[in-house]
């Protein structure tokens, strides 16, 4: 079953001077996040992620198209109940101290009380603010906050967990916090959709990615799916004890060839002539150190979606 | 609409207004009790108690107003802004229940003060000897359904404008609210037909909070006939509700 379920959805804003044509946030967005997987929402700047996790949460309602979260149409407040969401750079109530936030988010989840102390206690425990529990918001750092607002969002212990640029403006360490906490997110059986721009986050935990831009959805499937389809995958060759460079057999298969005294460089610019050019080097007396395929990055994928393709082809194809 | 989610956002806005230090308020308000009531200590007996009755009450007036008003229209503005609301609507909570719970949290804030000063207030006169009526205390009750209705004011523009606009926009209907009386006899008197349209549809339009200003008469020691302040507490409550069923379909219609 399909936790969230997007189908062609359109947001536009009124601009805001008369005459003026309304901006496009939303075109026709489609995808599909499967119960239990870890799904990243992959995109630039302004390219419409908040807008969708906002029309998803209710906090907006959408121009045209079809939302569904949890079977139910977004923004339905009984779907809420099993939701955790962590809005992007969040503000919360300074005036609360750490266990005061976390009751009053309780509460409104319907918690009672014998049940919420034991919840607060594990997730004061859990994001490693135990220590801080009795201090106020005011007085937390950026990262404490994010990991504060990690913790109201699964104080109910939701099905299905919804980050905005969870990692977004952490230090390392931080960011690798909240990476583990997502990992065991799904080690306990629940969905988690999340949105970012920094693209090693989506590759080192995700299952599924899909690629945002424009308000469009470009690409979606399993990251090493997307990666490898429709790149050309380059090789690279370490040998020593050979001059590569005067040898045409392999000048001619090698897009570069480099020469650092005993030791050369080679990069093939596909695997198709690997086995050719690796029996040039032992019949040259080379010795080979070492072979490297390179893989296709995420990164590459982000920068050459520039033309656009039907978002929900891509989405179901996947 | 449950009641325990508006109750949970209601004593989660009253802790606020706490923390924020509104009560600190009461203060001001002894010392300028106090202040008077030396200042005018020279003045014959009868005057002095006068004056010390009519200042009291015009200062508990004065300071629910105060804080109606400029705590009201940060009530959901601010939550805006700052984007607090975003976490708070994605629980399983309805626009309307957080609306009314904000103006409950601040009701309840104004109900402390009001409640405090009114007891600061009936302290003080009693040192001064001056004679405490039980039309102080309608005077009160009425000046606190004028206070509600303030802050349902208050709220209603915050929920489609900025905290600015918000604070002119009821503070400009707060003074007409106790110029209705005039605005009618602007339109009687005017020869235009356009001022007298305009004036009319103001004079029904606005709140009359004159109608909730006892304070003259309380001060001298006449009691209010129960019915008229029956009347008036209904007229102002139900003044409120609209306000406030209007503050919750523009809420429920907003994008965040």
């Amino acid at each position: 079953m399909d936790v969230i379920l997007i189908d062609g959805l359109t947001k536009s804003f009124r601009s805001g001077w008369p005459g003026l044509p309304p901006v496009t946030a939303l075109d026709g967005l489609s995808l599909s996040v499967h119960r239990g997987e870890i799904y990243g929402f992959l995109g630039p700047n302004g390219s419409g992620k908040t807008t969708t996790l906002k029309i998803l949460m209710g906090l907006m309602r959408s121009t045209s198209g079809k939302a569904e979260v949890l079977g139910k149409p977004a923004g339905d407040v009984r779907a809420r109940r099993q939701i955790g969401f962590l809005p992007e750079a969040p503000y919360f109530y300074d005036y609360l101290t750490a266990e005061e936030f976390l009751a009053f988010y309780g509460r409104l989840a319907e918690l009672e009380s014998a049940g919420l102390n034991r919840r607060i206690d594990h997730l004061l425990e859990l994001v490693g603010l135990n220590e801080a529990r009795t201090r106020q918001l005011r007085k937390f750092s950026k990262g404490m906050l994010q990991r504060i607002g990690l913790a109201q969002a699964l104080i109910h212990d939701p099905e299905l967990v919804i980050l905005d640029e969870p990692m977004s403006g952490l230090d390392p360490i931080g960011r690798k916090q909240v990476r583990d906490l997502i990992l065991a997110l799904r080690e306990q059986g629940k969905t988690v959709f999340f949105s970012t721009h920094i693209i090693p986050d989506v590759e080192m935990i995700c299952d599924r990615v899909g690629v945002v831009m424009k308000g469009r959805l470009m690409a979606a499937g399993r990251v090493d799916e997307l990666v490898s389809h429709g790149h050309t995958q380059s090789v690279e060759i370490v040998c020593e004890g050979l001059n590569a460079g005067a040898a045409p057999d392999i000048t001619g298969a090698a897009s570069r060839v480099l020469q650092q005294g005993r030791r050369s460089l080679l990069v093939l610019p596909g695997p198709d002539r690997l086995e050719e050019v690796l029996a040039s080097i032992r019949a040259r007396g080379g010795t080979l150190v070492s072979v490297t395929p390179q893989k296709g990055s995420l990164e590459e994928l982000f920068f050459k979606q520039e033309s656009p393709r039907a978002g929900s082809q891509a989405d179901h194809g996947a | 609409m449950t009641m325990r989610q508006v109750v949970v956002i209601a004593l989660n806005t009253f802790r606020e207004n706490l923390r924020d230090k509104i009560l600190y308020n009461l203060l001001f308000f002894a010392l300028l009790l106090i202040g008077t009531s030396v200042l005018l200590a020279d003045l014959t007996v009868m005057e002095h108690h006068k004056m010390v009755t009519d200042m009291g009450l015009a200062a508990i007036n004065l300071i629910g107003v105060i804080i109606a008003i400029f705590v009201g229209i940060g009530l959901v503005s601010k939550e805006i802004e700052r984007r607090t609301v975003y976490t708070i609507m994605a629980r399983p909570i309805s626009r309307t229940q957080f609306i009314w719970g904000k103006y409950l949290g601040l009701a309840l804030t104004l109900l402390v003060n009001v409640v405090t000063m009114l007891v600061v207030y009936l302290t003080t006169l009693w040192l001064y000897r001056a004679p405490v009526h039980g039309a102080l205390l309608q005077a009160v009750a009425l000046i606190f359904v004028e206070l509600l209705l303030v802050t349902a004011l208050a709220l209603f523009f915050s929920t489609f404008s900025t905290s600015t606009l918000s604070a002119i926009l009821t503070f400009g209907l707060y003074v007409i609210g106790h110029l209705t009386n005039d605005l009618k006899g602007v339109a009687e008197q005017s020869k235009s037909e356009t001022v007298q349209v305009v004036m009319t549809g103001l004079y029904y339009l606005c709140p009359n909070l004159e109608a909730l200003n006892v304070k003259g008469q309380a001060a001298s020691g006449v009691p209010v006939e129960m019915s008229y302040q029956m009347l008036a507490s209904v007229y102002g409550l139900l003044y409120t509700a609209l306000l406030m069923t209007a503050a919750c379909a523009v809420f429920r219609r907003r994008d965040f």
